[in-house]
């Protein structure tokens, strides 16, 4: 029985929280992204639901707007049986100036086994991970980490691609603030892919890459000579502040040097992967028709989405070591 | 901790077909029939158990695979989740009669995991139960109906099913702590 | 008042050359001997064997928080902290409320100074007023009511024009201009340094850009004034770089560097783990830098390119550091912990003894001309003030926020073990605080 029959290539999830990618151990994230293909599995069966988390609360603690990322832990909680309370910033005691700490103990108090947390500051959800002995899943936050938007990106690569060792990936865009990219990159040179970061180098991180890592990751302004051979291009949503602030001159510049359009992709390896990680701004960062193409998983990162956040709710959901 | 042999590949092998023959006695031939396996060793099991019914009745019986990892009743006691895989059911299972395959029933606990599974993905006819080792000690009211081999054994000893597939030779054990008053 | 008698101790003045093992007599709140072989006369023997003895150490920057900010320091509870960390004299800054912006206000800070302090205290007054950066304060009269020195704080005098009659003001009038320095637009919303830290954590950066490019600024203006400059904490290698040159072409420019950024790097934001803990402690304005720019300091300390250190001690409250790292009040209070830092890094090898003392006691007092106003302030000399600090070079202790007497618990040095601490302190003759293991 299933009982004495350990299957020898189990990993174990030992941690008590999901901060971020970056020191996730590659037996880490290929049990996540295993878990995850028995949720898509679930998710494909004509009643894409099961019992598991009957009993468990999952709280999304939403100090940021979202929609998709809040969405989709709902959905895959709510397919796992677990109770699910979304809690947003406005409409609550947050709005009426409560501390974070205040917030997480009372959500703690009231029986939150797991917390969901989206912030726009940095570090946010390694306070809360301290403050209570509910498990905290980084929902994102701020410039510093979105780990399951990372998922879900290994994990749709990895459904075309195979092993991603050795595979190019192209990250464009805003890379000194986003926490997609960020999360992206501790995730694929884990598992052995060799990164490219670009965009223009008022947003391009100077130092992010220790000089050990320095021959699994690039950095460079050239998009046009970085995407050549790429097995992957994702490109990150261009915040539109970044032209007020002076980091950009125009979004006309920015499409002019950055724009994943038809000519750049053309340069890419045949049948190279589109992702975006979503919300785009088509005929910016993106051309329609390239966010449209024969080329993108846009949509099926979304849908992957659910399968990855119910493996991470699955795993987090045992009693915390 | 002391370990004794208690089935050998010849004996296994005698298991399997004896099972095939009583499955396709009890179901009248092998229409509807459907073999699921439990991971992971009930899953090389149903694959032989079908390989036998082929050569028995020369017909191929879609054989199924389910995971039950997420309809275990222990999850949120657990430190660390089993690793779940996918399940995969090569028909539809409305109106068919299924047979689950699993290599030991102890307790009970994973036969009860494994229909509950097995009824999300639709409304099988009828469910059958089959098992290399029953080696007793039931926590559910739950009792199987075909049988390789009955093994009394004590609450605190541990049998363990190796086979080729997945362990490289076939072979039932049983493992026992060492007694001080022996 | 009655007689002590400190002896066999290390006495160390480095400004007057003394490095021996002497006795020092103390009576009527003045130093009356060093000698050795000194008899008791019927007042208190401290046992000083195996010590260091000199001169309490003068703070050239430091919160008090009263009036105002009373939830997180009082001028009781931190000159209270200041006296057990060795600091018989303290410059406080003028980021109050309200700020000392005019001679009423100065005044009236300066009354409750007196009745509450447990030490002493030179309150700066604020540049402009309000500390807003738009019209000058009442320079003049902030002198004449006794002000030492002026400072906008942690507000740096952005408009150059300003500046630039500000210190020409204060120079006249015989007061020194302290001055954060710091461009707020480069700065942009960062709270660590810019750098590889920030990256991996995702925070707005502080650049090296933006301190130098004020120390240049500044020390410009000092020239095109010649009035005295002093810059506060610096903690840049390019800074320092600056502030030799300008001293080295004899412009009268001073500076400090605070014990945190001489112990600390921007590491201690992301903490020792593997995952990054956000340290709000560790958040200090301007920010723990490099472990290059902290070899810098620690050089230039030696070289005797700076002239004090001074604290920074900036106590919070709980809540202001309990939050978002974003929302997190800068600052560390380490009255208490600057000396066991500092001899910690003397028993490493990093720092000279030697010019650790001299920058906790003569340096600070020449670069602000502190001893016009107190005879032998930062000295052990005959006939002069007796301000003094025993010090215990080799004793190992574990920093425990809770036990600090300071209202500020917020020390990113919580459970460290430091080699070195301060064991008696004497203010104007009297023995006003020792540990309590100290014996005699």
């Amino acid at each position: 029985m299933a009982d004495e029959t350990i299957s020898p290539d189990a990993g174990s999830w030992r941690r008590k929280d999901l901060l971020d990618t970056d020191t996730l151990s590659r037996e880490e994230i290929a049990l996540v992204l295993k878990t995850a293909e028995a949720m898509a599995e679930v998710r494909s069966r004509p009643m894409p639901k099961v019992a598991t988390l009957r009993g468990i609360t999952v709280v999304t603690l939403f100090y940021e707007q979202s929609t998709r990322t809040r969405a989709s832990f709902e959905v895959a909680g709510k397919a796992m049986g677990a109770d699910v309370v979304n809690l947003t910033a406005s409409g609550s005691s947050v709005e009426k100036g409560e501390s974070l700490v205040d917030t997480v103990r009372t959500l703690e108090a009231i029986g939150a086994d797991i917390i969901v947390m989206r912030h726009s500051k940095s570090g946010a959800p390694a306070l809360a991970a301290r403050t209570t002995k509910a498990r905290v899943v980084n929902g994102g936050d701020g410039q510093h980490a979105h780990p399951t938007q990372a998922l879900l990106d290994v994990f749709t690569m990895q459904q075309h691609l195979g092993d991603l060792a050795g595979k190019r990936v192209v990250i464009v865009g805003d890379i000194l603030h986003s926490r997609v990219a960020r999360s992206n990159l501790w995730a694929l040179m884990a598992l052995g892919a060799d990164v490219t970061l670009t965009g223009p180098a008022t947003l391009l991180p100077q130092t992010l890459v220790g000089a050990s890592e320095a021959g699994r990751c690039r950095t460079t302004t050239d998009f046009d000579a970085a995407i050549e051979g790429a097995d992957v291009v994702m490109a990150l949503r261009i915040q539109k502040e970044r032209q007020a602030t002076g980091l950009i001159p125009s979004l006309r510049d920015y499409i002019r040097g950055y724009q994943l359009n038809e000519t750049r992709l053309a340069r890419a390896k045949p049948g190279a992967l589109v992702m975006h990680p979503g919300p785009k701004n088509e005929g910016i960062e993106v051309a329609p028709s390239v966010a449209a193409g024969a080329a993108s998983v846009i949509d099926e990162q979304v849908a992957n989405g659910v399968a990855v956040r119910m493996a991470v709710l699955y795993l987090m959901a045992g009693r915390a070591a | 901790m002391s370990r004794k042999q208690l089935l050998g590949p010849d004996d296994i092998g005698r298991s399997i077909r004896r099972i095939a023959h009583e499955i396709i006695e009890n179901n009248r031939g092998t229409d509807g029939l459907l073999l699921v396996g439990l991971l992971t060793r009930g899953v090389p099991l149903a694959e032989r158990l079908g390989t036998a019914i082929k050569e028995f009745e020369g017909v191929d019986v879609p054989v199924g695979r389910l995971d039950i990892g997420l309809y275990r009743d222990d999850i949120a006691r657990r430190i660390n989740p089993t690793p779940i895989r996918p399940s995969a059911m090569p028909r539809d299972i409305d109106g068919a009669t299924v047979v689950l395959v699993d290599d030991v029933l102890f307790t009970g606990r994973s036969a009860r995991a494994a229909m509950e599974a097995l009824l999300d993905f639709g409304r099988p006819r009828r469910v059958r139960l089959a098992v290399l080792i029953d080696r007793g000690h039931r926590e559910l009211p739950i009792s199987p109906d075909f049988v390789g081999k009955n093994i009394p054994t004590g609450r605190g000893e541990t049998v363990r099913v190796r086979l080729q597939e997945p362990d490289g030779e076939d072979g039932v054990y049983i493992d026992s702590e060492e007694t001080v008053d022996g | 008042m009655s007689d002590l008698l400190i002896r066999g101790g290390r006495v160390l003045v480095p400004a007057r050359g003394i490095d021996a093992v002497l006795d020092v007599r103390v009576r009527d709140g003045v130093v009356t001997e060093i000698g050795t072989a000194l008899e008791p006369a019927g007042g208190r023997v401290i046992d000083a064997e195996g010590c260091i003895v000199t001169a309490g150490f003068v703070d050239l920057h430091a919160h008090l928080r009263e009036p105002g900010f009373e939830q997180k320091g009082t001028i009781a509870t931190e000159t209270e902290a200041a006296l057990r960390g060795g600091f018989t004299t303290i410059c406080a800054m003028p980021n109050t409320e309200p700020a000392p912006d005019s001679a009423p206000v100065f005044e009236a800070l300066m009354e409750r100074l007196a009745r509450e302090a447990r030490v002493r205290v030179f309150p700066l007054g604020s540049v402009t007023r309000r500390r807003a950066g738009k019209e000058l304060s009442e320079i003049a009269e902030l002198a004449a009511g006794g002000c030492v020195a002026i400072s906008d704080d942690g507000n740096p005098v952005a408009d150059g024009r300003l500046m630039r009659n500000a210190l020409a003001l204060a120079s006249a009038a015989g007061m020194v201009l302290s001055e954060h320095c710091d461009d707020p637009e480069l700065n942009d919303g960062g709270v660590i340094n810019e750098g590889r830290v920030s990256e991996r954590l995702g925070l707005a950066g502080q650049p090296v850009a933006a301190e130098v490019a004020a120390i240049a600024r500044n020390i410009a203006l000092c020239e095109a004034t010649g009035a005295r400059l002093h810059i506060a904490h610096v903690t840049t290698a390019r800074g320092i770089e600056l502030v030799a040159g300008a001293k080295a072409r004899g412009l009268p420019v001073t500076c400090e560097v605070t014990p945190s950024h001489l112990f600390l790097t921007e590491d201690a934001v992301a903490g020792p783990g593997p995952e990054p803990a956000y340290d709000t402690n560790a958040r200090i304005n301007p920010p723990l830098r490099t472990e290059m720019d902290r070899w810098a300091l620690v050089h230039a300390l030696n070289e005797g390119t700076i002239d004090a250190i001074a604290t920074d001690h900036a106590p919070h409250a709980i809540e202001d550091k309990l939050c978002e790292f974003d929302y997190a009040a800068p600052g560390i209070a380490c009255f208490e912990t600057a000396a066991g830092t500092l001899l910690t890094q003397v028993a490493r090898g990093e720092l000279q003894l030697a010019r650790v003392i001299e920058a906790l006691t003569s340096g600070p007092v020449l670069a602000w001309g502190l001893d016009s106003r107190e005879k032998g302030l930062g000295s052990i000399e005959p006939g002069g003030v007796a301000d003094i600090v025993v010090l215990e070079p080799g004793r190992e202790w574990t920093v425990d926020a809770t036990a600090m007497a300071s209202k500020g618990k917020n020390t990113p040095l919580q459970g460290a073990t430091l080699t070195g601490r301060v064991r008696v302190v004497v203010v104007g003759g009297e023995v006003r605080w020792e540990s309590e293991e100290s014996d005699g």
